[in-house]
């Protein structure tokens, strides 16, 4: 009987330093990290779409850092901005809601401008350049392919054409065996743990 | 049609997996035979017994798991399956045998996703389960027919398929009578008593050569120092294993033994009997270079093995069990990751070499 | 000999140094005795505009231009870039995208030279025969001006490693003669046929960089090559200090890294270059192109390409024009039907296959391969599961653990990958050759890699993405702002000063507005 009180009191007693070794260590090592709203954002494409539903890519951030919305949302940033921005949060993974375009650049048909200057207004990153009664052109290299330019057209001259690829950018893709596509299935586990 | 991508290299050295199995099987045949010759039909019926129930479970776990049984051409169950056979006594009964089979594909390989992914030695690991379960079975040996006075004839089939399929009470026999401790078992128990280790070997009328050829007592594989050390010379020949794990492991334990048998003999063994006693060479050559559950970085390997040297003189010295070496490699096992995580050798144009 | 015992006997001085790991190989070098055989001229040659790591050229000639051997037809761009020439003399019928020898099938921006037989050389540029005391300067230029690019195959630009850098000076330059790729022959017959002018080029290139030792490495299966190199070193006088040594072969001892290793003893510390630890390598064909570059005032325009195979009845070391249509090399060594059969660019441990045999011989053909359909096989069977059994380590020249770097690579753990050193690989393939499970190790890697790469640039743009749409919310806010003080100003301007002014106002009554001074 008594080694049983002593078992359970030793134990107990080293629970309780235990504890309170926890308790100091957090308080003595706590790093103080960047804002989680800044966090995202670092994630996220700045396509400055809203399509996710949020004015923006900053809005966005700030309502998945005070979970008011899903980390599902973001259309460009596809299924790995998802896992990343699950993984920061620490939240389950969630599907996507839409499939994700392949990468699209407006083009202006320069013959049919009217000169309204409409798309210039509308564009969030100040891609399309030209003035009132000029023609306007979209630069191809700032371009992020948001659509928000498409809309206002009163003459509807910009067309989204599918961002062509470069042999300069061209990489391997995964070698075409199944262990490869089940290794690639397993990175969700992976990507929530890492 | 288009062409898949298909990177460089295009050339291979023409290894395989199957190639390796079948290598560490040709090497395990030295000590399979030494067996045969001392326990007669009843290690013939252990060995057939475990491969066969090895390959039909991973027969029925790769048709379950929607896998191609082809699979299981690449010798990794065969070779499963002889290595448990040899870790077990003579008197192993036939669903003992079976069960551990089972255990050692289903829990030792296949749960954990197949070959490559398993955390323990699957051998090992049904041992260990078997050990736990039936202690007085697993840690008796049958007298073996090199022995002055055998039990039974052991090259008598019938008498031993009726001794596998029915156990001795159909014989009329008790355990006791045909079986006897492995000279481990015996100085453990004789140390339990206080009696010196060198008494204890001389009333077990010990002999150090018989040991080195394999004529005594214990599992039916791992008697023979002789054979197992020609089939792992053949492992290091072929490149199948390297020579980190089997030499640090071998030597920790040697050096432990010498150690401690230098400072008190009458409680500790020398160290050349504990290189002939139980399945150390047996572990140190074949089950703890297996490579799926072994670091793969050759410091990582060096660690593993006096780890592994550590814990089965431990455990023989100052355990519970005679025998530590499955164990050892067991717990080992655990360490794996870690120790291929922070042992990986120094890469190129990283430091270190003088510039 | 085991690892662990070269390793204790180069530390005693036994030994020379060895590197880690390599793979032997069947070495295949069924083309070593052919002499070099001069290639026809094709009737149309295609010139993509970038045959170099760097830049893309910029075309100088248009549809329906003259062009003579040697003439330069596109200009480099931007700093790493070196020019295009016309191989041989003819007329531009297009200038278009043509298919490369890329694994992607993808295609560059093209000239089309159509030959006319007549091969008319444009002879601009003087030789400098006395380049001894000629400006390392003016050798650079004339280097750069040619087109030269590292023709072992990695087509780096010459001229960038030939210069002269007072806090990293060179004390050894290393002609790299190794060919380690099985069924390569082309730079042992370069050596075998024309030692003098290689050494000659070693000696422009000692001079250009300031160097007091050089070293020829061979490997040593070509005695003949290291017997002509020899000889021809003993006939020059002014390369005191130059030895040709012949080494052990083992793949890949060819690759710069492990080269530097068994040479001197040093290694090229991560993320830097030879140059930093005093050492220049040059692969003997781009020295024997820098001679004729300088001495004979000759541009890029041909190269030696080993065409072999196990497909291939009839080997050869052929001398091409750049711009040749491969099918023609096949075709001219008896292979004309190509189905079934793979290409493969350049060596089988490095080289890449390729969609189809029309695309053209660029400075980077070191040779072109026609691989059975069963030898393919073999290379790449269906993988299987890693088995750690460790092969993959031991092989690896740069000590890596390929095994977990695939693993992680194929689970896209990228910053795992990089940590355990991803990016030191280099892709030489010895892992890959050894895995008893077929793993397409270095694919992994190089899809790793790929991602990695395009993350980056896709952070980048997304960094500029927003700074851009910073600029544009704080350029609408300071507008937003503008507007209201001037709203408030001319409201102020305008508003009445008096309490009479005010009732005015109200019943109507134009009142004159108190001037106000403010801006």
């Amino acid at each position: 009987m008594t080694g049983l009180l002593y078992a359970l009191a030793s134990f107990g007693v080293f629970a309780l330093v235990a504890g309170v070794v926890l308790a100091i260590a957090q308080k003595v090592f706590h790093v103080d990290g960047d804002p989680m709203v800044e966090k995202i954002d670092a994630l996220l494409p700045q396509t400055q779409c809203g399509q996710c539903g949020y004015p923006g890519c900053k809005p966005y951030s700030e309502a998945v850092a005070s979970s008011q919305a899903e980390v599902n949302h973001c259309v460009p940033g596809g299924e790995r901005v998802m896992l990343q921005i699950a993984d920061l949060m620490g939240v389950e993974p969630k599907e996507l809601e839409a499939e994700a375009a392949a990468p699209m650049l407006a083009f202006v048909r320069e013959d049919e401008c009217i000169g309204c200057t409409l798309c210039i207004k509308a564009c969030p990153v100040d891609a399309i350049i030209g003035a009132p009664k000029q023609y306007h052109t979209v630069i191809a290299d700032h371009c992020t392919g948001c659509t928000l330019c498409v809309e206002p057209c009163p003459v509807d001259c910009i067309d989204m054409l599918v961002k062509p690829e470069l042999i300069e950018h061209w990489s391997w893709p995964l070698p075409d065996t199944k262990r490869a596509q089940q290794g690639h299935e397993r990175r969700d586990h992976h990507a929530s743990h890492a | 049609m288009p062409l898949i991508m298909l990177s460089s290299p295009h050339a291979h050295g023409g290894d395989s997996i199957r190639v390796i199995m079948l290598t560490v099987i040709l090497a395990l045949l030295p000590a399979a035979g030494v067996s045969v010759y001392l326990f007669g039909w009843m290690a013939l019926l252990l060995i057939l017994t475990c491969m066969v129930t090895a390959l039909l479970t991973e027969a029925a776990c790769l048709k379950w798991m929607g896998r191609p049984v082809s699979a299981l051409l690449d010798n990794s169950a065969a070779l499963t399956g002889l290595f448990l056979a040899l870790t077990l006594p003579a008197a192993t009964p036939w669903w003992m045998a079976v069960l551990g089979s089972v255990l050692a594909i289903v829990l030792g390989k296949q749960v954990y996703g197949g070959l490559g992914y398993n955390i323990f030695n699957p051998a090992l690991s049904a041992r260990v389960i078997l050990l736990i379960s039936f202690p007085l079975h697993m840690t008796t040996s049958i007298i073996p027919m090199s022995a002055l006075q055998p039990a039974i004839d052991l090259y008598d089939f019938s008498l031993c398929a009726t001794l596998f399929f029915m156990g001795p009470e159909a014989l009329s026999l008790g355990f006791d009578a045909i079986s006897m401790a492995s000279p481990l078992g015996h100085i453990k128990t004789e140390a339990t008593l206080g009696v010196p280790v060198a008494e204890a070997l001389a009333a077990y009328q010990y002999s150090y050569l018989d040991a080195f050829l394999g004529l005594e007592a214990g599992s039916i594989g791992e008697t023979s120092a002789l054979a197992l050390l020609i089939g792992g010379i053949f492992l290091l020949a072929r490149h199948s294993i390297t020579w980190h794990i089997p030499f640090t492991y071998i030597v920790t334990v040697l050096v432990l033994a010498a150690l401690f048998n230098g400072i008190n003999p009458d409680q500790y063994a020398s160290p050349m009997f504990h290189l002939f006693a139980g399945g150390l060479i047996l572990c140190a050559f074949f089950m703890a270079t297996d490579p799926v559950s072994s670091p793969v970085t050759p410091l990582g390997q060096i660690l593993f093995g006096i780890g592994c040297g550590v814990l089965t003189w431990a455990i023989r010295t100052w355990g519970g069990y005679p025998e530590g070496a499955m164990f050892a490699v067991v717990l080992m096992n655990c360490a794996v990751p870690l120790i291929d995580h922070y042992c990986r050798p120094r890469v190129y144009g990283h430091g270190g070499r003088r510039a | 000999m085991p690892a662990m015992l070269r390793k204790i006997a180069q530390r005693l001085g036994m030994l020379q140094h060895s590197f880690t790991g390599g793979i032997h190989p069947d070495m295949h070098k069924v083309s070593a005795d052919m002499p070099i055989e001069d290639c026809e001229i094709a009737t149309l040659l295609v010139l993509p505009m970038k045959q170099h790591i760097g830049e893309n050229c910029i075309p100088l000639v248009t549809v329906g231009d003259r062009v003579l051997r040697g003439q330069k037809i596109a200009r480099s761009e931007g700093y790493l870039s070196v020019p295009v020439h016309a191989p041989t003399s003819g007329h531009v019928v297009k200038i278009e995208e043509h298919a490369i020898a890329h694994p992607s099938g993808m295609g560059l921006p093209s000239i089309f030279i159509e030959s006319d037989g007549l091969d008319e050389s444009d002879d601009s540029l003087d030789p400098i025969s006395d380049w001894l005391n000629t400006e390392a300067t003016v050798l650079r230029e004339r280097a750069r001006t040619c087109g030269l690019a590292g023709l072992g195959g990695a087509v780096f630009p010459t001229f960038v490693k030939l210069v002269q850098d007072k806090r990293f000076p060179v004390e050894t330059v290393i002609l790299n003669g190794i060919e380690c790729e099985p069924w390569l022959t082309n730079d042992h017959r370069l050596m075998v046929e024309h030692a003098a002018e290689i050494l000659e080029g070693m000696a422009i290139i000692k001079h250009m960089v300031g160097a007091g030792s050089g070293i020829v490495a061979i490997e040593d299966n070509k005695p003949d090559a290291v017997a002509a190199m020899r000889q021809a070193l003993a006939l020059r006088d002014d390369m005191e200090g130059v030895s040709v040594l012949a080494l052990p072969t083992r793949y890949p001892q060819g690759s710069e890294k492990q080269l530097i290793y068994t040479l001197t003893g040093r290694e090229v510390p991560a993320g830097k270059l030879p140059m930093h630890i005093g050492v220049l390598c040059q692969n003997v064909a781009t020295t024997k192109a820098l001679y004729d570059a300088v001495v004979l005032g000759r541009p890029l325009t041909e190269r030696i390409v080993t065409v072999s195979g196990d497909a291939l009845v009839k080997p050869a070391n052929l001398r091409v024009r750049l711009g040749t249509p491969m099918r023609s090399l096949f075709a001219r060594q008896g292979l004309e039907d190509l189905s079934g059969i793979q290409i493969v660019h350049g060596g089988p441990m490095m080289g890449e296959r390729l969609k189809g045999p029309d695309v053209p011989v660029v400075k980077a053909s070191t040779g072109l391969l026609a691989m059975s359909a069963e030898a393919m096989g073999e290379a790449h069977s269906v993988e299987q599961p890693c088995i750690r059994c460790g092969h993959c380590s031991e092989a690896c020249p740069i000590s890596l653990v390929p095994n977990l770097l695939a693993d992680q690579c194929r689970s896209d753990q990228f910053e795992k990958a990089e940590q355990y050193d991803l990016f030191d690989c280099i892709e030489c393939g010895a892992c890959s050759y050894v895995c008893p499970s077929n793993i397409p190790l270095v694919h992994y890697f190089r899809y790793g890699k790929g991602q990695v790469a395009l993350q980056r640039r896709e952070q980048l743009f997304a960094e500029a993405s927003r700074k851009r749409s910073e600029a544009h919310e704080n350029r609408l806010l300071r507008e937003k702002e503008e507007k209201a003080a001037r709203r408030s100003r001319v409201r102020k301007t305008h508003a009445p000063k008096t309490d009479e002014a005010k009732a005015e106002l109200v019943k109507g009554t134009a009142s004159e507005p108190a001037v106000e001074e403010d801006k």
